[in-house]
Formats: structure tokens, C-alpha cells, sequence
């Protein structure tokens, strides 16, 4: 640590205005940020020194996010172990899911950080540490057999137009990852839905090469419930199954059990808020129950709403999505208006839009726009309540 | 005073780029995000407004002393009116592929903010010729902005020009896909707001504070 310490303050002056590499003076204060803990806080006066600034933030976000990926990775050479019915034991399924993820994560993160840092260069500032968390968050709600260069594209596509031009870090008004998701999803619809991109049948650097089964089907269970011709389809999978994750989805989506562990990490350290992720499951909850009742007479409005809330992006998208501090309600009263509405209308585009099985993605994309609408209300709510106990006086 | 005298090659020069009706004054946007899809509607369109505009400016600039103020817009929408009914009848008998692609979109050049704020603006008091000069600056200044965003649409959104194959198969046999998004309306918006956020760059007097 030391060593390391000395080495960049030795290096330190090329960075600065004038030397040779000023060039690169935000990647290094980057790093030099990302390293150690930053020397710059106020020593005088009365100030509050709190320990969770951005950095520490995200570095918890990530490591609640680490088991999901983890389960990911396995969940995506056990499903290509079903599709060639082969069984190379636990260590080579988990190897061929890691290698088939890895060049995602990498793309995601050096299209991402790449712009980032050029874009904080340009305008002399300091890089910011959101693209980190938006970096992961990207390769685990695409599909495994999505081209690294659609990847690519799109994360240039939200970073700049999602993030760079309303301010950066902070400033966004859409989830990035989200935005993301959602080019990727309206410029390439053949490599985001559909039956046959959610299970990877080719093999990964030579691994797991094989013949796939006859009559395999890659179709996620909410592709299913969508082209079903009756009211309660047969699923391939018990219950069990779509709580435990080994099912066909996006990469990090599919455990609930893995996404729950993120979710007691984000909540125990006060990160995500519990108003929100709460009122997301109860507004999709009821939402379901409403169209158990009086829906169409379709499989997923006769879907019972707790495997509405087990299946597809519905558990990630509201520990680890909803909850984003940027683009979320703020008030807290909000949060309950807005985790209610993100729940309810993703299982309202489910149900009624017959083009999407999915709602998730829109549904928080939909609220983003709302949530400053919301907070406004509720803090007019509020000034006119204490105006009203000043009138009685 | 000649016929391009410097005042007249302003009223002609102007809308192209300084004062260009869709990115600087954010007019006629809804046809530009419509009919921008491929590059062959977008000229038709942008040819269209064109001729419209100029000759609907010299109609109302020829009759602008003898119309009453106070039913001004109903003269100017008949003048309007029976331009627009000429190029959609020339458009259907010509061009019937392209009309058919354009829609109802050519019945709603009447509705183009373009036209009008031209003929209020302009037209109402200023000769014939200035408002014809200035009806051809503002159609052309609509028709380039629709053909860059035509030309960037097709091009990306169906690998075609003029539907014309230009992205070769050797790209499609590689991996690569048409952008399914450029081909709906929201990319054209971002479209033009890349065209806004060049051309203000360059143009230091449009910058807002």
C-alpha cells in the first residue's frame, strides 16, 4: 500500500496542468480516488464526516449485486447443459457461464468508462463513480446470446444521451442501464425477445460444444404465458424452479433467492430504500390479483401474482432498479406513490400490451419520468398542510 | 434595388442555416419526425413544402393590400389550401409509390407551422419577389434538415439509400443488424437535437445562456 501510495504521488506531476500526460489527469485521478481514500476534507468548523460518499456506495451496490451475476453465470451453463443434455459437473457449468458473461461485463464497462472518462477530461472534471454499478447492472438484463457489438452500442447510446448530456453522474433522469436495455430492445427486437436467445446452445472458447436436443425450447416462462392458447398453460418448470432461478432469462434476473441476499445487503446498509422496493412487490402483487379476478381471459392475467412477481426482470428490477436514489422519488411519502405505480404498471404492460411479455424495463422507465412530478405534489401536499395549521391560528 | 440585391440574398440565405426554420426556430418537427424514414419521402416532402410555401408567399404578398386584417387567415388557409390540393393531385398522378408513403402527411403541409408563421410573417408585408425569394430559403431550409434525417435514418435504420442495398452483405453475414429504433419517431428527435447541438456549436450567437 505504501509502495503504491509513493509511486502515485511520484508520478503525480505529469497529470498535473502542463505535464506531459495532463492528457490523461482525470483517468489518473480516477484511479487515485478509486485507490485511496480521498486527503480533501474540511478541517475546521462543525461538519458532519460520514464515511458513505459515492464510491462506498456503489462498492455496496456492486457486492449485493454479486450473487445474482454469480447465480447468473451458473444459471447460464446449466441452461445450455438442459439445451445439448450434457452434465460436466458444477465447476464446468459455472466455467462456461463465467466465460460466456465475462466479455460482456468488459465490453459494458470499457464502452462505459471509456466515454466517461473522455467526457470528464473534456470538460476539466472529475470522474464520477456512477458508471460503475450501471456497468455491471448492464450485462446482467440482456440476454447471454446478445452481440457484444449491440452491447456495445447501446451502453454508448444511454451514457451519452441517458447520462453525459443532462449533467453526468447524479443528473440523469432515466436508469441507464435501463435505457440500455431498452435501445437494445427497440433497435434489435430479434436479439432481445423471442425463444431463442435466453439459452446459449453454441460453445463458450470451445467449452461445451454440443448437439441440441430435438424439440428444445429456449421460450422464457413469460414467453409462454404470452403465446399460450389457453388460460393456464403447462410450464416446464415447478415453482420452485422460477424462486430458485433455473430458469431461461436475462442473465441476472432469473434467481429470486440471489436477488433477495442483494436485497438484505442494500437494506441493512440503508443504501436502497425499503419504501420503494416494499411498495413495488404490493403494487404488482395486487395489480395481479385485480386481473386474477376481472382480467382477460388470457394465461398471464390468470397468472397468481406471486409467480407474477418471481418471473422475468419483476424481483430485479425492484431491489436493484426501482431503487436507484437518482431517478427514484425522493420524498418519502413518494416512494410509496412510486414503488406502488412502478409494480402495478409493469404488471398492467404484461398483461394488456400483447406485443411485450415483459413490463418491467417500461414500467420503470414510464415512473422515472413521473418521479419529479410526484415529489413535486407531495411537497406541495405538504406546504399547504402547514399553511392550513398556520390559518387556524 | 436588383433582383439579388444583398438584402434579397439574405431573405434567401438566412433560413438555410442562421435562421433555419426547423432547428432554429423548432418549426414544422412533427412532418420532419413522419416522413423522415427513408431518404425518397423526406425529398419528396422536403420539394413539396418547398414549392408551397413559395408560391402560397407570392399569392398572399400579391393580394396582402387588398385583404381585410380580420379574415386574413381564413384568405391565407384557401391559398393554402388549393396549393396543397395541386402537389398532392401532381404527387398522386407522378409519384403515386411516394405519396402513398407520405400519407395524409402531404394533406397536413397546410397545417405546417412553417407555412403559416412564412405567410403571417413575411408575405403580409413584404413585394412579391422578396416572398417568393424567402418562401424558396425556408422550404429548402426544411428540405435539408428532412434529408439529413432521412439520409441518416435509412442509412442505419434499412442499410439503404433511395432503396438502394449500400451496406454490404458481408456486413449482414458478420453479425450485423439493421437499428430497428431509427426507423421510429424518437430517433429522429434525437436526430435533430444532434443537428441543434452541432450547428449551435458552430454558431456562437444562437447559444443561450
Amino acid at each position: 500500500m505504501k509502495a503504491l501510495r509513493n509511486y502515485l504521488d511520484k508520478i503525480k506531476p505529469n497529470f498535473e496542468e502542463g505535464g506531459k500526460l495532463a492528457m490523461f489527469r482525470s483517468v489518473f485521478e480516477g484511479f487515485e480516488s478509486f485507490l485511496f481514500v480521498p486527503n480533501a476534507t474540511s478541517k475546521t468548523g462543525v461538519h458532519i464526516h460520514d464515511s458513505i460518499d459515492s464510491k462506498r456506495t456503489m462498492t455496496i451496490v456492486i457486492i449485493a449485486l454479486l450473487p445474482a451475476l454469480l447465480f447468473g453465470m451458473y444459471n447460464v451453463g446449466y441452461q445450455h447443459n438442459l439445451a445439448i443434455n450434457a452434465n460436466p459437473g458444477f465447476w464446468m457449468t459455472f466455467i462456461y457461464g463465467f466465460l460466456a458473461v465475462l466479455p460482456k461485463i468488459i465490453v459494458s464497462y470499457v464502452v462505459g468508462l471509456g466515454i466517461e472518462f473522455t467526457v470528464a477530461q473534456w470538460k476539466k472534471e472529475e470522474i464520477q463513480e456512477g458508471f460503475l454499478v450501471s456497468g455491471i447492472l448492464i450485462p446482467m438484463i440482456v440476454p447471454v446470446d446478445t452481440p457484444l457489438w449491440m452491447i456495445a452500442v447501446a451502453t454508448a447510446f444511454a451514457v451519452i444521451f441517458a447520462k453525459e448530456v443532462f449533467g453526468g453522474t447524479g443528473y440523469n433522469i432515466f436508469n441507464v442501464a435501463l435505457v440500455t436495455r431498452a435501445f437494445l430492445f427497440f433497435a434489435y427486437p430479434t436479439a432481445m425477445s423471442g425463444d431463442q436467445v435466453w439459452v446459449r446452445t453454441a460453445d463458450t472458447f470451445g467449452l461445451g460444444a454440443g448437439q441440441v436436443v430435438d424439440g428444445f425450447s429456449a421460450a422464457t416462462p413469460l414467453g409462454i404465458a404470452k403465446v399460450a392458447t389457453t388460460a393456464t398453460p403447462e410450464y416446464p418448470w415447478s415453482f420452485n424452479d422460477m424462486v430458485m432461478g433455473f430458469i431461461p432469462g436475462s442473465i441476472g434476473e432469473t434467481s429470486v433467492i440471489a436477488i433477495a441476499i442483494g436485497a438484505v445487503i442494500l437494506l441493512f446498509t440503508n443504501i436502497a430504500s425499503w419504501k420503494t422496493m416494499f411498495s413495488v412487490f404490493i403494487g404488482g402483487a395486487l395489480m395481479a390479483i385485480i386481473f386474477n379476478v376481472a382480467g382477460p381471459d388470457t394465461a398471464t392475467a390468470h397468472m397468481p401474482w406471486y409467480m407474477h412477481l418471481a418471473l422475468g426482470g419483476f424481483a430485479f428490477g425492484a431491489v436493484f432498479m426501482a431503487t436507484d436514489p437518482v431517478t427514484s422519488a425522493r420524498t418519502e411519502t413518494g416512494k410509496y406513490i412510486y414503488g406502488f405505480l412502478v409494480g402495478a404498471m409493469a404488471i398492467i404492460i404484461r398483461v394488456l400490451n400483447p406485443g411485450y411479455p415483459e413490463g418491467m424495463m417500461l414500467a420503470i422507465l414510464l415512473m422515472n419520468v413521473f418521479a419529479p412530478l410526484i415529489d413535486y405534489y407531495v411537497v406541495e401536499a405538504n406546504i399547504k398542510r402547514r399553511l392550513n395549521r398556520v390559518k387556524v391560528k | 434595388m436588383g433582383l439579388l440585391s444583398s438584402k434579397n440574398k439574405e431573405v434567401l440565405a438566412g433560413p438555410l442555416s442562421i435562421n433555419n426554420p426547423v432547428i432554429v426556430q423548432m418549426l414544422g418537427i412533427c412532418s420532419a419526425l413522419a416522413v423522415t424514414s427513408k431518404l425518397e419521402p423526406a425529398i419528396v416532402m422536403g420539394i413539396s413544402v418547398t414549392v408551397v410555401v413559395a408560391f402560397a408567399n407570392v399569392i398572399i404578398s400579391l393580394l396582402r393590400n387588398t385583404i381585410p386584417n380580420r379574415i386574413r387567415i381564413i384568405v391565407q388557409l384557401v391559398v393554402c389550401a388549393a396549393l396543397v390540393t395541386i402537389v398532392s393531385e401532381v404527387l398522386k398522378a407522378f409519384a403515386y409509390d411516394v405519396n402513398k408513403q407520405l400519407s395524409v402527411y402531404v394533406g397536413l403541409i397546410i397545417t405546417n407551422c412553417i407555412l403559416m408563421g412564412r405567410l403571417e410573417a413575411f408575405a403580409l408585408g413584404n413585394g412579391p419577389w422578396e416572398s417568393f425569394l424567402d418562401g424558396i430559403g425556408n422550404g429548402l431550409g426544411y428540405a435539408i434538415i428532412l434529408v439529413i434525417v432521412g439520409f441518416v435514418r435509412e442509412l442505419f435504420g434499412s442499410g439503404t439509400l433511395l432503396g438502394f442495398q449500400v451496406i454490404p452483405q458481408a456486413f449482414y453475414d458478420m453479425g450485423y443488424v439493421n437499428n430497428g429504433l431509427v426507423i421510429l419517431p424518437p430517433m429522429a428527435l434525437i436526430i435533430i437535437a444532434l443537428i441543434v447541438w452541432y450547428h449551435r456549436s458552430r454558431n456562437k450567437e444562437l447559444q443561450e445562456n
